[in-house]
């Protein structure tokens, strides 16, 4: 029995090993947010979220999977909830009566985990029992096959023969085991047996081909006797201790799997009231294959911005079809890093199979996604940053491969800005020739001029909007680059002649 | 050609096992604590008689040669293994046997003993069928086994065990256990319940859970109550069981002499080869010395103190390797220079080499020419003696004057900082007149002092001089070299190091 809440055909394997920019994406994106939001301070939730926030579904197949599920849950968030306590009943009834089956001995295992059994067969009763009752309204896939398979497998007959064994395990009237002879005449490979059944002995009785029978009484104080007749028993009960414990294991497994699984879908939950609370709208994003370059977008807002100002917040609409770069300039404190993040965090979303913070929303998958921002530390040493900002780069580079995104926020401005746009323009031409998509806030004016005079099909150039009078509205629009530092003359000037003077200097050292 | 011995070209020259004790020289020279390392893990087979048993012929020391060179090739080596370990099994059985109280338990592990003998030997006349031999030892080995597995004597013992074997592994009975009872018959055709219940949960299955499957000791015994099963066991089944007492009569001493003679002596060279690989894998080399009992030429290039370089196997610190080379009329090392720089370690190596060699085996070091001695004298200072001084002195020289009267022309002679605790006029004295009678009986000898003047007395010396580096002479390299002793040498340079040389100090004054 299979949970497959997830993915259509295996298992959501926990503890997985997540990307190694993880902890870089949940810094730049505010990741915690969505998932405490996600969580409501259940760290289980925690973890699963975060889990499948960074295991990216590969195809849009799969992820319309999940979005089918999803809807569902939206649907019956009672039912969804009801089945979820079943596990964490399971959990916690466990916690409670078995603390781990610590003996080592097979007759102590076989009776805890005998009566653990038990205890699972009954909640599976109860997982059939709404699976009669509301299976009829679910409409996904996934959960149209997971309560088929619950009525199929579960069904009277099998809950009679479980009874009927468990109370077999009690081994009343003894425990037949079959032994052979190993080496030195020690007797080995014992295997439990069932009693044939009586006719048949009769039969055989009659026409005399009958094993006689030998018979030993104990003595009633050899306690030797009786704790070697014990571990004899124990030789005998061994494998069927064991498959009863790994049966019960087995079943835990399932409530942990249905656990886990449901788990991703609660935190969907969670946050879909939250948002539904604030009046935020959310959608079910359109997945297109990885190869294709598609993004356009109505009312894409920052989550986790929402959450945290706990109120509506503005949306952008962009069309970014066919678009592999996309250039966002303007002024500070423009919404230039929110609109980023928004990007992100929908691409992230999307991939994982949850809706998205916008009204509509439709885009390529990626391959993977990477953040590469400016970091704030290291202020006071200019040339280590733009080292450290470098060997980030180099590590990213790494791991890029076609079809990746990366983000960047403000690269390469740990220098002056022609040797800063320099850069930015050779790693950033250099990724789009490996059909990496590229999103690029920055100052750089040189690098994103540079780029808007090429008249590049595939570009895209947008502007943290601020009208006339300066007034910031959070809007991005489409916009070529403007040059932000206008009205320094001075600083230009003192920077032209600090340049020049270096030039002489370098000019007067060639030679040598 | 008969196959006798893989120690001995010849058997009269076999050793005594009673040869326990070490030769006086081996604390002295830590050769105990090599000979524990190599023979350790090795108790059962009482090595150390072996090692303690010095070769004084050149030809069987090479004989020895062939064999450790055979057994340096892998599957030489994997082929003897494999009979040892199942030697080790077969004896562990057999004496098992001897332990146990029932009788068709005892006959069960008699009948196990037989057959890991009859794989064991089966197996290393396939394995040596194989393998490229050269050693004229481990060829005539092969020859008595291929002999020995084609006589009568192991072919049926053979084919009986074999036979016994499968009547028995056909048994099959059922035990039903209840409270304070139980009760025995034959096998039924009952159906397995283990697998019934495994069945019964098989759609639950979510990959890996935990194995609970309790591990019954392994111990062979038997109580009574299995005792009492395998007695019923017995009566349903007794043509089964009349074979095997059958068997366990008849063939009650299987073990062949020869084979079991083999197999204690070849564990000599496993090993010391197993203890010569760990040390080798520190980059380390070992070589097949010449030898001889005439030739008084004796060299050794990157060679090294064994105990030492065992002990510091699980270190990260380096070996130092060293060179010597006594060519006529050379005889005597005199060994100076500043402590702690491995003169000793030097003098407990040549010491090492020489009677490593003369048991055989490979030798520390890239190349060796070595000189068979009759016998190896040390006289090494003790510390821990210095109570009575006069007493001591006079100890010291009973004691040589014990050696030089045993020693003989073909003898070594190790002394390691005599008369270090007597004044330096006597010390002067006492070792020019030791010198000379060691000169006069023109024996090997390696002399660490710090009295100068030693190594320059004739053309029979020469000497080698601990070193230091020279930017920090307080580092030493442990390297030991031929040069003229010179002790001020290192004084100065110590000196130089805190600017209190004659001209720094003036100069220093000068200011």
């Amino acid at each position: 029995m299979k949970v497959f809440l997830m993915y259509p055909d295996r298992d959501f394997e926990p503890g997985q090993e997540l990307p190694s920019n993880v902890e870089t994406l949940k810094q730049d994106l505010e990741l915690n947010t969505l998932f405490t939001a996600m969580a409501q301070g259940n760290e289980f939730l925690f973890t699963v979220a975060e889990q499948a926030l960074f295991t990216s579904l590969d195809s849009p197949e799969e992820i319309r999977y999940r979005q089918e599920i999803l809807k569902d849950c939206l649907r019956h968030p009672d039912v969804v909830r009801q089945i979820y306590r079943i596990p964490i009943q399971a959990i916690e009834n466990k916690k409670k009566h078995w603390m781990g089956i610590l003996t080592n001995y097979p007759t102590g295992i076989l009776s805890g985990a005998r009566e653990m059994l038990e205890m699972f067969v009954d909640l599976l009763r109860t997982l059939k029992q709404i699976a009669d009752e509301h299976a009829g309204g679910f409409e996904s896939s996934g959960f149209r096959r997971f309560f088929a398979m619950i009525q199929q497998e579960l069904d009277d007959v099998y809950f009679a023969l479980v009874s009927k064994h468990l109370k077999t395990l009690k081994f009343r009237s003894g425990v037949l085991i079959s032994g052979e002879l190993g080496r030195g005449n020690e007797g080995t490979n014992y295997v439990l047996r069932k009693a044939n059944p009586k006719d048949q002995n009769w039969v055989k009785q009659v026409i005399g081909r009958r094993s006689p029978v030998y018979s030993y009484t104990l003595h009633p104080r050899d306690d030797h006797g009786a704790r070697a007749l014990g571990e004899l028993r124990d030789r005998g009960l061994n494998l069927v201790a064991n498959a009863v414990a790994q049966s019960a294991d087995h079943i835990n497994s399932f409530f942990n799997a249905l656990r886990l699984e449901l788990a991703f879908y609660i935190g969907c939950l969670n946050l879909y009231e939250q948002l539904t609370q604030l009046g935020e709208p959310i959608s079910f994003p359109k997945p297109l294959d990885a190869g294709r370059r598609q993004l356009s977008f109505v009312g894409l807002y920052d989550v986790t911005l929402a959450l945290t100002m706990k109120q509506k917040v503005g949306g952008n609409d962009v069309n970014a079809d066919h678009k592999d770069l996309v250039i966002i300039t303007g002024a500070n404190q423009g919404g230039k890093t929110t609109f980023l993040r928004s990007l992100g965090l929908a691409q992230l979303m999307m991939q994982c199979g949850m809706f998205v913070p916008a009204e509509s929303y439709s885009a390529n998958l990626c391959n993977r996604l990477f953040t590469h921002y400016k970091r704030e530390e290291d202020a006071t040493m200019t040339s280590g940053k733009l080292d450290e900002e470098l060997s980030r780069m180099s590590f990213i580079v790494e791991q890029l491969a076609p079809n990746s995104m990366v983000l960047f926020n403000e690269s390469f401005a740990a220098t002056n800005e022609r040797e800063g746009s320099e850069i930015a323009r050779q790693i950033t031409c250099a990724l789009l020739e490996k059909r990496i998509q590229v999103f690029f806030v920055t100052h750089l004016y040189e690098f994103a001029h540079n780029l808007y005079e090429r008249k590049m099909k595939n570009a895209l150039f947008l502007r943290a909007e601020r009208k006339a009078d300066g007034e910031r509205t959070f809007k991005i629009i489409e916009g070529e680059p403007l040059q932000t530092s206008y009205g320094l003359d001075v600083y230009h000037e003192i920077f032209e002649k600090d340049r020049e003077i270096q030039e002489i200097g370098r000019q007067n050292e060639g030679p040598n | 050609m008969t196959f006798q011995s893989i120690l001995f070209r010849n058997v009269e020259a076999s050793i005594n096992d009673d040869t326990n004790e070490a030769p006086a020289f081996f604390s002295d020279l830590n050769l105990d604590q090599i000979i524990d390392a190599i023979t350790s893990g090795k108790q059962e087979y009482n090595l150390k008689p072996y090692y303690y048993t010095p070769l004084h012929d050149a030809e069987t020391i090479y004989y020895r040669h062939e064999v450790m060179r055979d057994m340096e090739e892998p599957g030489i080596m994997t082929t003897i293994k494999a009979l040892a370990e199942k030697m080790i099994v077969v004896r562990r059985y057999l004496g098992l046997v001897e332990k146990l109280d029932f009788n068709h338990h005892k006959n069960g592990w008699f009948l196990e003993a037989a057959l890991v003998y009859c794989e064991a030997v089966t197996d290393l006349a396939g394995n040596l069928s194989r393998v490229n031999l050269k050693s004229r030892g481990l060829l005539a080995f092969r020859q008595y086994v291929t002999q020995y597995i084609q006589s009568r004597r192991f072919r049926s013992l053979h084919t009986e065990a074999h036979e016994v074997k499968g009547i028995l592994a056909d048994v099959r009975y059922c035990v039903l256990i209840q409270t304070g009872k139980f009760k025995v018959r034959k096998y039924d055709g009952e159906t397995d319940y283990s697998v019934e219940i495994e069945a019964t949960f098989e759609k639950f299955k979510q990959g890996a859970v935990k194995d609970y499957l309790a591990r019954p000791s392994e111990g062979s015994g038997m109580n009574h109550i299995e005792a009492q099963i395998l007695d019923f066991v017995a009566r349903l089944y007794p043509e089964q069981f009349a074979a095997l007492e059958r068997f366990s009569e008849q063939y009650s001493n299987f073990l062949d002499e020869t084979l079991r003679i083999f197999d204690r002596e070849i564990q000599f060279y496993i090993a010391y080869l197993e203890f010569a690989a760990a040390i080798r894998r520190k980059g380390l080399t070992f070589c097949y010395p010449l030898v001889s009992g005439t030739n008084r030429e004796v060299y050794a290039s990157e060679t090294f103190d064994l105990a030492l370089a065992r002990a510091l196997l699980y270190r990260d610190q380096p070996i130092i390797c060293n060179d010597f080379h006594l060519k006529e009329p050379e005889r005597i090392i005199v060994v100076s220079g500043p402590n702690q720089g491995g003169k000793t370690t030097f003098a407990r190596m040549l010491g090492q080499l020489h009677y490593l060699a003369s048991l055989g085996c490979p030798v520390p070091g890239r190349e060796a020419q070595l000189f068979l001695f009759d016998q190896i004298f040390t006289h090494f200072e003790r510390a821990e003696d210095i109570s009575n001084l006069r007493g001591k002195l006079q100890d010291d020289l009973v004691r040589i004057r014990k050696i030089l009267d045993h020693a003989t022309p073909d003898s070594i002679l190790i002394l390691n900082e005599i008369f270090a605790s007597t004044t330096l006029r006597d010390a002067v004295f006492l070792s020019k007149e030791i010198i000379a009678r060691v000169m006069e009986l023109d024996m090997l000898c390696v002399w660490v002092t710090f009295i100068d003047e030693l190594s320059s007395l004739s053309e029979k010396t020469i000497s080698m001089v601990s070193t230091v580096v020279p930017e920090n002479p307080a580092l030493r390299t442990f390297k030991i070299i031929r040069q003229p002793a010179d002790g001020l040498a290192y004084a100065l340079s110590i000196a130089k190091k805190h600017r209190l040389t004659y001209e720094q100090i003036k100069e220093r004054l000068s200011s």
